[in-house]
């Protein structure tokens, strides 16, 4: 027996490697033929580190980026802004209402981003009209498109704490509700705060449909423009959002493993 | 009936009398999946209804039978299904060497952490990565130019679904790592001993015993990539240079060039279709992760 289960963990072994070995090749080859590709103007990676030159030279680059960064930032507070809040509301005050939050939540999964953007495009027709035309508006539609992801995180970070006994204690001593909200459930789901957050940065660096489509930019929309006319400009900085995003998600995923095993005592904490 | 009543004070405290003001502490959520959310849903379920006067008809529905709308659906389902059979059959065989691995062990972390990654990995980005690979002055390309080997001898398939398939694969078989592997995860080895123990062979065990519990997952998972790639838009459409061959290209068309009269809603037609399809494919996967969770759960 114990011969057979050995055998088995050798050519167990065997496979892993060699399927790890086939697809590695497959996955690493396009970002090795990316580093290949935009190595081969020397001077692409200096003038993309060099901000006000390339501002200079490729300005819808630019604007693409700082349109990014902020709509990344924007729709991660206002995401959190709508959801903890309400989540948290509906778990101590309207229990009956989860399902049905849930379900919201969840809806934009079985709604493509390209069918989102038909039905978007008159309410879009309305917050130009109100707040512009700027990019920084597509945060609206980049809350709904993330609402599934960021639900899950913190819905399953508020399951893991006892909210309603948190919240009466607190409320027993006086505490407002917004003294709850920020004092005591939040510094409790903090690492469920954190990963919605970053999955919805992720997320948004990556959107191209939306804003193509409704005629705003951001930095998919401005590699894509530049594509056509600097194939090697738009292949480095591909491969520098990627990398961006890589660490943002690997981040996530070390925060998730470090906080999880140490979640059960965090709940015993302490509020304050 | 008494006892009822005489707990009744102590519960004022857990249930609020006045519901009204507490569903208005849930008023701005509410407000705005509204605006953002249910109404682009209803102007796309309505407008597939309506024509350009805003009259009720059903023209628009039957223009999805139009013979290049027949063709772009097809393509789109052929596109999805193949990638997510190489998707979910290449994932599972990865999952598969990532589950016989220590389970905590620094490969197997990598491994997930770099299909998390890779899973999100679409759209613009992956495109120009696959034009630096397999572009026609790509890495690969000119690689097997040197060495004799014309890739494109029978035209350039890049452009065209046969690369959109490759492409798609790249996203495909990291998110069946992920959705795949918990299931992997709750076969347990003593199932593997009891059906040794009662003489079965290795052949035995995956016919009778893990293939009948792995199938709804896999089926499952694999429905999940379908759905995953019949969404997909961006990277089709910056890869995708002449033509709208699949549903989210003819979509854009309708949304950007100029409009037919009378065709204006053809696009909301063709997308309401896109969302049912998808729907239809989301309650299946449900259905085989409630039946999966039963064993494997």
């Amino acid at each position: 027996m114990a011969g057979v289960i050995a055998r088995r963990a050798r050519k167990q072994r065997a496979l892993r490697w060699a399927v790890l070995i086939v697809l590695g090749v497959f996955f690493l080859l396009p970002l090795a033929a990316m580093v290949e590709f935009s190595t081969r103007d020397p001077g692409t990676w200096p003038l993309l580190a060099d901000w006000p030159k390339l501002s200079a030279t490729y300005p819808d680059l630019a604007d693409g980026i700082v349109a990014s960064l902020l709509q990344a930032a924007l729709t991660a507070l206002l995401m959190l802004l709508l959801l903890v809040p309400t989540a948290v509301w509906v778990r101590l005050r309207l229990p009956r209402l989860r399902r049905f939050v849930e379900f919201l939540c969840l809806l934009p999964l079985t709604i493509p981003a390209i069918v989102l953007v038909v039905g978007l495009a008159p309410v879009y027709a309305w917050v130009t009209y109100f707040l512009g035309g700027s990019s920084v508006t597509l945060v609206f539609a980049y809350t709904v498109l993330v609402l599934p992801y960021a639900y899950r995180a913190i819905d399953a970070g508020l399951s893991a704490i006892d909210v309603r006994t948190l919240a009466e204690a607190a409320r027993s001593m006086g505490a407002g509700w917004a003294t709850v909200m920020g004092r005591v459930v939040l510094p409790n789901i903090r690492s469920a705060v954190l990963s919605a957050a970053f999955l919805t940065v992720a997320l948004v660096l990556g959107e191209y449909t939306i804003a193509s489509l409704l005629n705003r930019t951001n930095l998919q929309v401005a590699i894509a423009f530049l594509g056509k006319s600097s194939a090697t400009m738009s292949v480095a900085v591909s491969l520098t959002a990627l990398v961006l995003a890589f660490v943002l998600l690997l981040l996530l995923s070390l925060f998730g493993r470090a906080s999880s095993p140490a979640s059960p005592t965090a709940s015993k904490e302490p509020a304050a | 009936m008494a006892e009822v009543v005489a707990a009744a004070p102590q519960r004022v405290a857990a249930r609020p009398r006045l519901r009204g003001t507490a569903l208005l502490g849930t008023l701005p959520f509410f407000a705005y999946v509204t605006i953002f959310l249910i109404i682009p849903t209803l102007v796309v379920v309505i407008g597939a209804f309506a024509d350009d006067n805003g009259g009720a008809t059903l023209d628009n529905i039957e223009a999805l039978g139009n013979q290049y709308i027949l063709d772009a659906f097809g393509r789109s389902i052929a596109l999805s299904a193949i990638s997510a059979l190489a998707g979910a059959v290449l994932g599972a065989v990865l999952a598969y060497a990532l589950a016989t691995a220590a389970p905590n062990g620094l490969l197997r972390r990598a491994v997930t952490a770099a299909a998390g990654v890779l899973a999100q990995f679409g759209g613009v980005t992956l495109a120009f990565a696959f034009l630096a690979t397999i572009g026609l002055s790509g890495f690969v390309t000119v690689f097997l130019q040197d060495h004799g080997i014309d890739i494109y001898s029978g035209g350039v398939w890049l452009f065209e679904l046969p690369g959109l398939t490759l492409v798609y694969t790249y996203f495909q078989i990291p998110l069946m790592v992920i959705v795949f592997l918990p299931a992997l995860d709750g076969l347990r080895p003593q199932w593997r001993e009891a059906a040794e123990s009662l003489g079965g062979t290795t052949w035995h065990y995956w016919t009778r015993v893990a293939g009948p519990l792995l199938g709804p997952a896999f089926l499952g998972s694999a429905l999940l990539l379908f759905a995953n790639a019949f969404s997909a838009y961006a990277t089709a459409a910056a890869l995708v240079s002449q033509g709208n061959p699949i549903v989210p290209l003819q979509i854009r068309s309708a949304l950007t060039s100029e409009v037919v009269l009378g065709q204006a809603n053809v696009g909301k037609a063709m997308a309401l279709g896109m969302v049912i399809v998808v729907s239809v494919v989301m309650g299946l996967y449900t259905l085989l992760q409630r039946r999966t969770a039963k064993w494997l759960g």
